[in-house]
This record gives structure tokens, sequence and C-alpha cells, in this order.
């Protein structure tokens, strides 16, 4: 117990008796030494070195709540004594200097021109350099196109018909999230629901939709699509033709001077669709309108569509108006 | 024992002098030189944390049912990559603290580059002989940005799969070609084929961090064979640096910011939540949230694809420029294109093609603070317009009004700033010159 004792005054309190060196000139320049600091950085690594054991001891015992913030803790103030340390150790333990030296030359001309010089000669037995630069040129291109080739099967590149494909046709019958059929009789005003094509992939840009429910009167179709909306229920591609974004909000007034009417609205940019009127943009970034899909209502009152969307789903590219989509 | 260690190397690698030399490199004395560091750091934690999290991650979008303990998940259908997310916040011990510092690493990461960035702009160091060093710093911070979309969208959670509809949608609207970049990377109309997932992840985990590792160890080479910057003072001059050795005066303040930037990072991460991805639940193409922000990173680009009034560019049928293509794609070119190119439009505009090693403070070029205020208030007033949803929540602010106000706001404010900006380094100018001229006239008094 005794020698203990004595091992830990010896080490807060003894000071190194440095061994007389040889003399020599100094490098680094030279300040007092500070034992105030080194008691700080002692207890400071101590410190370290206590929340550094704490890491384990939460990590293994299962009884500790909140596991993730006492790690959190013990690691990062274990790092955070360190870095303390180290602070003290730049302030008042090492030697405070200040040096100077002298930037690099700018360029060497002289050796840049050795270079030129090299480089020059060891090409003086190729006289016709243009054919050998055509000829070199060829060759690096090829290799270059040869070599990126095998990226193209990284998906179709020239084939765009995909872009173009829904999983609607006539007669594919509507289902919700859990696979049940949409009654005509049970879709109310004043909400939206999702619907997917029965049997198909629903993880595509052109399987959801949103259904919503408008009084007929209110209806604002151009001719053609006259009939879309039977008994006014209306079925719009849920991805929205910004960016691609799900239409997940529906504006229905609840009190009247706020906003006129009902509206679709993708939380992403806040693009904004009136679907009394086809799907046109009311305000924000989209430059198309959603894609209307045509509904019918079969002999049992469920919700059929009637064909396919009025143009392509998803978001706008180079040909997206070219064509129709497809089942 | 230090002899011994110094004379194996030394025998070994002949490297003694270097070494000597190494010890003894001048680090010039300034708070804001540390910016770069901290953004090194950043990256060594999200290396160690980033490899720890690849052995619980599985990047795989093959579906599975949830049965694990969390219960609000409880038999939904979601990707493995989302399970092994979720498994390894809650089942793997310590799992929670390391990812959770590994995304506030990711944003601490690019918040140093960018204030680094802007110290570099405004005291001039991207001038001759550092404008190679700058130009790869901005290559780093466009790939940092690349890394960190890359890494929360391929947890596959909501908010993943939000984001990368929308990045789908911008690659998509690049003019002629962008339907067939985006099948090449997809493999397919999105959501893409199963194979997606392995070419992001083997870009988040491999080729990204290795290129910004590589550049990193560039930049810093290129900055140390040039030597750092400084600010004028005595004895400072375009041919002399002077300031702290590496040994023993830098090592310590540089261990000491190492050990700061990572201790608040476990911090943050052990206390402070992040992205709690079962929150936001697994993605469905069909789904969507609202109030949804994306790293404050990206911020700007939503804030730009909000803007941009509604409208494609269209010549009969055939579509130009769809609307994304502005906010998502040319706003951020742009931005990057003017950075890359300032170095050579200042040489150009000024005349000066001389070589720097002294510092400007902001006043001593007037013109280029007073642009590069203004550009910068534009980006972040743009910023700011991807949180105008949350501003409307949070202020009672009406979110239509705060976009049209914003569409004149964003070009007339940075001009403004601008304005000011140019004034206030002129004055300030003037104000070192008078005092000047009265020192000179007191010193002739005593005289």
């Amino acid at each position: 117990m005794k020698r203990f004792l004595a091992t830990v005054l010896v080490l807060l309190f003894g000071r190194l008796r440095r061994r007389p060196r040889l003399e020599r000139e100094r490098i680094v320049g030279t300040n007092p030494p500070d034992s105030r600091a080194q008691m700080l950085v002692f207890w400071l690594f101590l410190a370290a070195a206590v929340c550094g054991v704490a890491f384990p001891v939460v990590y293994a015992v299962n009884a500790i709540p909140h596991q993730t913030q006492f790690l959190g803790l013990s690691l990062g103030l274990c790092l955070a004594f360190i870095a303390l340390a180290c602070m003290v150790m730049s302030r008042s333990l090492v030697p405070v200097e200040e040096i100077e030296e002298d930037y690099p030359p700018s360029s060497h001309p002289e050796e840049q021109e050795k270079v030129e010089q090299i480089v020059d000669e060891s090409g003086d037995r190729i006289t016709r350099r243009r054919l050998f630069v055509v000829g070199l040129g060829a060759a690096g291109t090829a290799l270059g196109v040869a070599l990126l080739t095998p990226l193209a099967s990284l998906g179709p590149v020239f084939d765009v018909s995909s872009f173009f494909r829904t999983p609607w046709r006539r007669g594919v019958r509507l289902v919700g999230e859990d696979g049940s059929a949409f009654r005509a009789a049970d879709i109310e005003e004043g909400t939206f629901y999702t619907a997917f094509p029965e049997h198909a992939d629903r993880e595509q840009m052109g399987a959801p939709l949103v259904i919503v429910r408008l009084p007929v009167g209110e209806l604002r179709l151009p001719p053609e699509r006259k009939g879309w909306a039977p008994d006014g229920i209306l079925a719009y591609s849920k991805i929205c033709t910004h960016a691609g974004c799900a239409i997940a909000l529906y504006r229905k007034p609840t009190f009247a001077p706020t906003e006129p009417r009902p509206a679709l609205v993708c939380p992403c940019h806040y693009s904004t669709f009136d679907p009394s009127r086809a799907g046109k943009v009311i305000f924000g970034p989209a430059g198309r309108p959603l894609p209307q899909l045509p509904l019918l209502i079969d002999r049992r009152g469920e919700l059929r569509a009637a064909g396919n969307f009025s143009g392509a789903v998803g978001p706008s590219w180079w040909g997206v108006r070219n064509r129709q989509p497809r089942s | 024992m230090i002899k011994r260690a110094v004379r194996y190397v030394d025998e070994r690698s002949g490297g003694a002098p270097f070494i000597r030399k190494t010890l003894r490199y001048v680090f010039p004395d300034h708070w804001s030189f540390l910016l770069g560091e901290v953004a090194l750091y950043a990256f060594v934690v999200l290396v160690a944390t980033g490899i720890y999290l690849t052995l619980f991650f599985d990047p795989s979008l093959t579906q599975v049912h949830y049965h694990g303990g969390y219960v609000p998940l409880q038999g939904r259908t979601m990707s493995a990559a989302y399970k092994s997310a979720v498994d390894l916040s809650f089942k793997v011990k310590a799992g929670l603290l390391m990812r959770q510092t590994h995304h506030w690493a990711a944003d601490v990461f690019v918040a140093a580059i960018i204030l680094h960035l802007i110290r570099i702009f405004f005291t001039g160091a991207f001038r001759k002989p550092r404008d190679l060093t700058y130009y790869i710093g901005l290559t780093m911070l466009l790939l940092a940005l690349l890394e960190g979309y890359l890494g929360y969208s391929m947890v596959d959670d909501l908010l993943s799969g939000m984001g990368l509809a929308i990045g789908y949608a911008v690659l998509m609207s690049i003019p002629f070609v962008g339907a067939n970049l985006a099948q090449l990377i997809w493999g397919d109309p999105y959501p893409g084929r199963h194979e997606f997932e392995s070419r992001m992840y083997v870009g988040h985990v491999f080729l990204l961090p290795i290129i910004i590792g590589t550049l990193i160890a560039l930049h810093l080479t290129l900055v140390a064979s040039r030597h750092h910057t400084q600010f004028a003072g005595r004895r400072k001059t375009e041919r002399k640096v002077v300031g702290v050795p590496t040994f023993p005066g830098q090592t310590p303040r540089s261990l000491g910011l190492a050990f700061s930037v990572a201790a608040v990072l476990f911090l943050l991460g052990g206390l402070v939540q992040i992205n709690p991805i079962w929150e936001w639940g697994p993605y469905h193409v069909a789904s969507a949230t609202n109030g949804a922000q994306p790293d404050w990173y990206l911020g700007w680009l939503i804030g730009a694809l909000r803007l941009v009034p509604s409208f494609d560019l269209t010549i009969g049928h055939y579509t130009l420029v769809p609307n994304a293509f502005w906010g998502g794609a040319a706003f951020p070119l742009f931005v990057f294109f003017l950075m890359f190119l300032w170095p050579s439009l200042e040489r150009r505009a000024t005349g000066d093609y001389g070589f720097h090693n002294l510092l400007d403070r902001p006043r001593d070029a007037p013109w280029r603070s007073a642009l590069g205020a203004a550009i910068l208030t534009w980006i972040f007033l743009v910023f700011v317009v991807g949180s105008a949803d949350r501003v409307y929540v949070l202020f009672g602010l009406s979110y239509r009004g705060q976009i049209w106000a914003m569409r004149f706001l964003v070009w007339i404010i940075p001009i403004a700033v601008g304005v000011i900006t140019k004034r206030v380094c002129d004055e300030l100018r003037a104000g070192e010159k008078i005092e000047a001229r009265r020192h000179a006239a007191e010193a002739e008094v005593v005289a």
C-alpha cells in the first residue's frame, strides 16, 4: 500500500530530471515548462480514459437504458477530452515559435526547357508526324469506343418504347391497396383514393391512380373525354408529371374563401392539378396536365378502366408527347 | 528509442531529409485556414463509420416482410435493403450510433467543404499557382454531393424513393438524351431493375470514396508543394511564408481539431436523431409524404425546382426542354460552371496573370467580393425556397405568396447585396487610405 501511494505521488508530483545532454544548438524554440498545464493535460487524458472505458461498459450492460445516447456520449466525450488535451498541449506544452521559410520558386524555366527538349529529341525519328498522329488518334478513339461498348448492357439505350407502356387497358379492374375492388357507390366526394390495376406489378409509374369524385355539374372535361368520368368519378395517374413523385395531397376547401376548387397536389414541389378540368396545371412547376384514365362502371357496380391514359405518365422527357401510352 | 526509430526508417527509405523538412514545414496561422481540415476529418469519420455500416447493410431490392422488433412496421412489405437498415439501427448494438454519426458526418463534410470554398473564394486563394488545387476541390464538392445523395437513396425508405424519383426526373429532363441516359442508369423506366440498387451501392461504397480519397491526396500534395497562402503582415511577403512548424507547433492543433470534429460527430450521432428511417416507412412508387426535406446540401435544388413556373419548352410534339431541367440540372450546372470558370474569368477581367502567395482581404478585391456575395445570396435564397412549405407551417406565410414573391426576389436581393458589398469594400479601403495619411501626417509633426 505504501509503495503504491509512493508510486502515485511520484507520478503526480515527480519531475523528470533530464540527463545532461551534449551542448548543441537548439532547432526548436523554447519556453519555460508549465507544470499546471501538465497536470491539466494529465487529468484530461484520465477523463478521456474513463469515458473510453464507459463505452464497452454501456455496450455490454443491457440494463442501461438509452444505449445509443450513452454510447455516443461516452465515445464523444472521450474524443472531446483528448481534443482538449491536445489544445492545452498546443497552447502551453509545446514550444511556441514562429518560423519562416522561402516560398518555392514560381517556376523552373531551365528544367522546363530540358523537359521539352527531351520530348522533342525523342521524337526525332518520326518524320511523318501527321501520319503518326492520325494513326494514333484512330487507334485511341476505336479503343475508347470498344471499351465503352459494354456499358450499353446497362439498359436499353435507344429503345424508348417502354416509357409508353402501362398496365391499363379496357376492362382492367381497379383495386385498392388491399386488393379489393372499388364499388362506384362507395366513392365519396371530398377525399381521394389510391387505386392499382388488378393482377399487375404496382411498382411502376404507370400503375397507381388517384380517384376522386366531383359533382357532375362541376366537370369541365373536353368534349372528346365525354363519358370518361361516370357519375363524376375521375381517375388520374398518381405520378406527378413534373418530377415523378406520388401525388399524395388532395386540396378540398372546407372554408369557401380560401381556395375555390378542389385540386390534386404533389408534396415534392407543389405542382397543383385541377381534376375537374382534365388534370390541368393550376400552380407549380409541372409542364403537362395529369394523364387521365377513362373509367367505366361494370354491371356489378365496380370501377374498371375504359382504355389507357390520355397521355404518357411520369415526368417529362424529349419524347413524352410523341405517342399515346400502350398496354 | 527515437534515435533508433529514425535510423531504421532512414536506412530503409532514405527519408530523413524529407522527414526533417516535413517537420519544419510552415503553417501560416489563421482560424479560417482550418476549414478544409474539418472536411478532411469528417471524411475520415465517414470512411470509418461507413465501413462498419457495410458489414450489416444488404443492398438488395428483393421484397421481404418485416417481422422485427419495431411494431409499427410489423408485416409490411419492404426491400431487403430497407429492412437491413432498420435492423442495423435497432438490432445491432452501436449500429444506430454509427448510422447517425455517418449521416451527421456527411452533412458536416459538405458544410465544411462549402465554408472552405467560400474562404478560398473571398481571399483569392484560388489564383495562380493554386488554381489547379481549386479545381480539384470543386470536383470533390461535386462528388461529395453525389456521394451523399447515393448514400441516403440506397436505404430505400420513403424519402430515398422520393429523392430518387426526382433525380430520375431531372436526368430524364436533359434535352435530346435524358430518357436514354436514365434508362442506361436505371436499366429500365423508373423504379428500374433490381440491379440499380447494386449500381448505387458500388458507387457509394467503392467508386466515389476512392475517387474522393485520391483527389484529397492530390489536393494536399499540391497544397504542400506550393505551400500555404497567408495574409500580408510583418515579414509575411510574396516570397516568405511565416507560421508555425508542423512539429511540434501544428501537430497538437491539428490533432485537437481532428478529435474535436470526431467528438462533435459522435455526440451528434448519439444524442441528436437524424433521418429516422423507420418513421418514413418503406418506399413504394405510389407513396409520398408531405413536408419532406432532403439533406441540407440538396435544398438548393428543391428550391430551384419549385421556383420555375409551369411550362415545358416544346416544338410541336417534341419536348425540347422539360421543366425539371431548369431547376434540377441547368441551375446547379451553371453554378458549378461559373465556379470552375472563375479563376480564368478573373484573370481575363483584371489582366492579372501573376503568382499570388499573399491573400486578399475581401475588401482588396471589391468586384470579386461583390459578385461573390451576390451569387452566394442568390443560391441561398433559392435554398430558402426549398423550405417554403415548412415556412408556411411554422409562420403561416402563404406558400403560393412566397413562391410568387421569391420568383422576383431571388433576382433583386442578390443585386442589392452585390451593390452594398461593393460600397462597403470601397468605403473600407477609403477609410484605410485616410488612416494611413493621418499616420503619415502625425509622423511628420513628431519629426
